[in-house]
């Protein structure tokens, strides 16, 4: 067999660059891809900060993983020790409740920075085509993110996480007649327990890794289209780009610093103010706090469960609700991307916003009186949105032409 | 490769398949069955309760399988409350009679069925919703003095769990 059949398929060792360099980047070709993706990577100039939250997101994840490195060398999953020894991290180990608060307090604004990331793809159009995947795996990670951070707000074993334990995973017994046994078999008890707590650390360490891989899939698609920006029209020419670096890495990083620094305050001044008092008492399965309520983050989530009068109604309603959205790139109808020249999507995408945030007030709320009729309607809205607004209103608006890059930019400075 | 043998060989590869799919299924029965509750959890360590020290009107919590179980000496006036009632009123229809072995013993389950809080009516000093009975503070749901739901998200009535009289002031439960 001569060589000149395997042309083509098998590579050759070579690279753009010399020395050490080289050498490494024609056995491992990760130099010349880091430069072509990071470096040269064109990206529409006309990003405004919106853009700048999948990376703070990001920086947020490395400093989960970091953070939770260094908590597991002291945290012991098992009910008679978790509290104790997150109360030790907390008293004796040295630095242990700056490493705590920060680990608690980064996935506040972990939620905050994809809250805002999600409005920015929602408003901008960035999920409609040919970004449906960036925005599918997207939804994908916030979803494992829930997960994960559910899974972690159990581990200290106070009276919350025992008791949010006990709610959530009780969902699964709403399954029709296998719901009990599904939910035995996931706690390894018949109630969450010593062996619901051991399975729940190393989960919580299994889905924080599953997120950081579906980040290179959410950032291999996204550079597969390049970036939306916020007149939702590509780029027509080199002009309309700037290169990925120092523009966007340094406009990031800027915005990271910023954030970091609300971050510092929350951490330094009020490192408790979205957590809940109640988890500094230790689980108790016989006593139940007499008002449960899930971290802040999934209020909306909550109130959405709540909103049904009927057990297995609310738990589908509330999965259904994040999946729903997964839908949105094949029921908009609109050929516009961005809400700045759609006149009535505009206003759908605003209120639905400020739905998200009513919905997070009363899901904080007892279940009771107008709560419960501003949950329904909230709700209500939610699935309209996605189901019937999104179809329709692609239909009935005329939508303004869109403005390319540079018009966009000019119209700006005018 | 002439075309005769092509039938074989996708017989060959289909049966190859479908029996590494099975041996890789099959596989996974130990490790989703390792999940389960072990030997020693299953080991249900029955309890066993004097139930005198307890006077009418009172109630007392007890552990079983790590689980709260509410035994409640009810008052004549709880019983009656409890039997005069069509089933129809009920959510989930059970008779007063199929929950308890003695009339003014009950023994249920302290776990509402709905998301798995315990509900609160078990001292003097607690709410115990509309029915009399308990009142599940996570989500409102009302429990009657049979334990019976009446109001509220929560969709079957509080299980009673297994239990024998030993004498007639001591039980089993398990």
């Amino acid at each position: 067999m001569s060589s000149n059949e395997l042309q083509g398929y098998k590579k050759t060792l070579t690279s753009p660059y010399t020395g050490i360099k080289g050498w490494i980047d024609s056995r491992l070709p990760l130099i010349r891809m880091m430069e072509a993706e990071y470096l040269k990577f064109p990206v529409p100039k006309s990003l405004n900060y919106f853009w700048s939250f999948g990376g703070i997101a990001m920086f947020c994840l490395i400093g989960l993983i970091l953070t939770g490195i260094f908590l597991g060398f002291h945290y012991k999953p098992s009910a008679d020790d978790a509290f104790d020894s997150v109360e030790r991290i907390m008293r004796d180990v040295s630095f242990g409740w700056l490493i705590r608060y920060l680990h608690a307090n980064l996935v506040s604004f972990f939620f905050i920075a994809t809250f805002i990331h999600i409005f920015r793809a929602l408003y901008f159009g960035s999920y409609k085509a040919p970004r449906e995947l960036v925005y599918i795996f997207g939804l994908t990670m916030f979803m494992l993110m829930m997960a994960t951070a559910f899974l972690g707000y159990t581990l200290p074993w106070g009276q919350m996480s025992y008791w949010g334990a006990t709610v959530i995973t009780n969902l699964f017994s709403a399954i029709p007649v296998v719901g009990d046994a599904i939910l035995t078999l996931l706690l390894g008890d018949f109630t969450v327990g010593d062996s619901a707590v051991n399975r729940f650390y190393v989960l919580h360490w299994l889905l924080a890794f599953a997120i950081v891989g579906l980040v290179v899939f959410h950032v291999i698609t996204l550079h597969m289209t390049g970036s939306n920006n916020p007149t939702g029209t590509e780029p027509q020419s080199w002009d309309e780009t700037v290169s990925f670096h120092p523009y966007v890495t340094i406009k990031d990083l800027n915005a990271t610093i910023f954030f970091f620094i609300i971050l510092a305050f929350i951490l330094f001044y009020y490192p408790n103010i979205l957590g809940h008092s109640d988890n500094y008492i230790k689980a108790n399965p016989m006593v139940t706090p007499a008002h449960i309520v899930p971290e802040w983050y999934f209020l909306p989530f909550y109130a959405i469960l709540r909103a049904i009068p009927d057990k297995l109604g609310g738990v589908i309603a509330m999965f259904s609700s994040i999946l729903a959205l997964g839908l949105l790139p094949w029921l908009d109808t609109s050929k516009v991307r961005s809400c700045l020249f759609r006149p009535i999507w505009r206003y759908c995408v605003l209120l639905f916003a400020v739905n998200f945030l009513v919905l997070m007030y009363v899901g904080g709320k007892p279940a009771e009186g107008l709560y419960v009729l501003i949950s329904r309607i909230g709700t209500a809205y939610w699935f309209l949105f996605i189901f019937v607004l999104a179809p329709l209103v692609g239909f009935l608006e005329t939508p303004r032409q869109p403005l390319t890059i540079t018009n966009y930019l000019q119209s700006k400075k005018a | 490769m002439s075309d005769s043998k092509k039938p074989r060989r996708d017989f060959i590869k289909l049966s190859a398949m479908t029996l590494g799919g099975v041996g890789a299924a099959s596989l996974l029965v130990p490790f989703i069955s390792s999940m389960n509750p072990g030997k020693d959890t299953l080991a249900l360590a029955s309890t066993e309760i004097d139930l005198s020290p307890l006077e009418e009107g009172q109630s007392l919590t007890v552990i079983w399988r790590g689980k709260p179980v509410f035994i409640k000496h009810r008052t004549k006036s709880e019983i009656d409350s409890a039997r005069n009632i069509s089933l129809e009123e009920l959510p989930d229809a059970e008779e007063d009679s199929a929950r308890v072995q003695k009339d003014n013993w009950l023994v249920v389950l302290g776990v509402c069925t709905h998301l798995g809080c315990v509900p609160l009516g078990q001292k003097a000093s607690d709410t115990k919703g509309d029915y009399g009975g308990w009142f599940c503070p996570c989500h409102g749901s009302h429990y009657d003095t049979s334990g019976r739901i009446r109001k509220g998200p929560a969709p079957t009535n509080l299980p009673v769990p297994p239990y024998v009289f030993l004498t007639d002031n001591r039980i089993k439960i398990g």
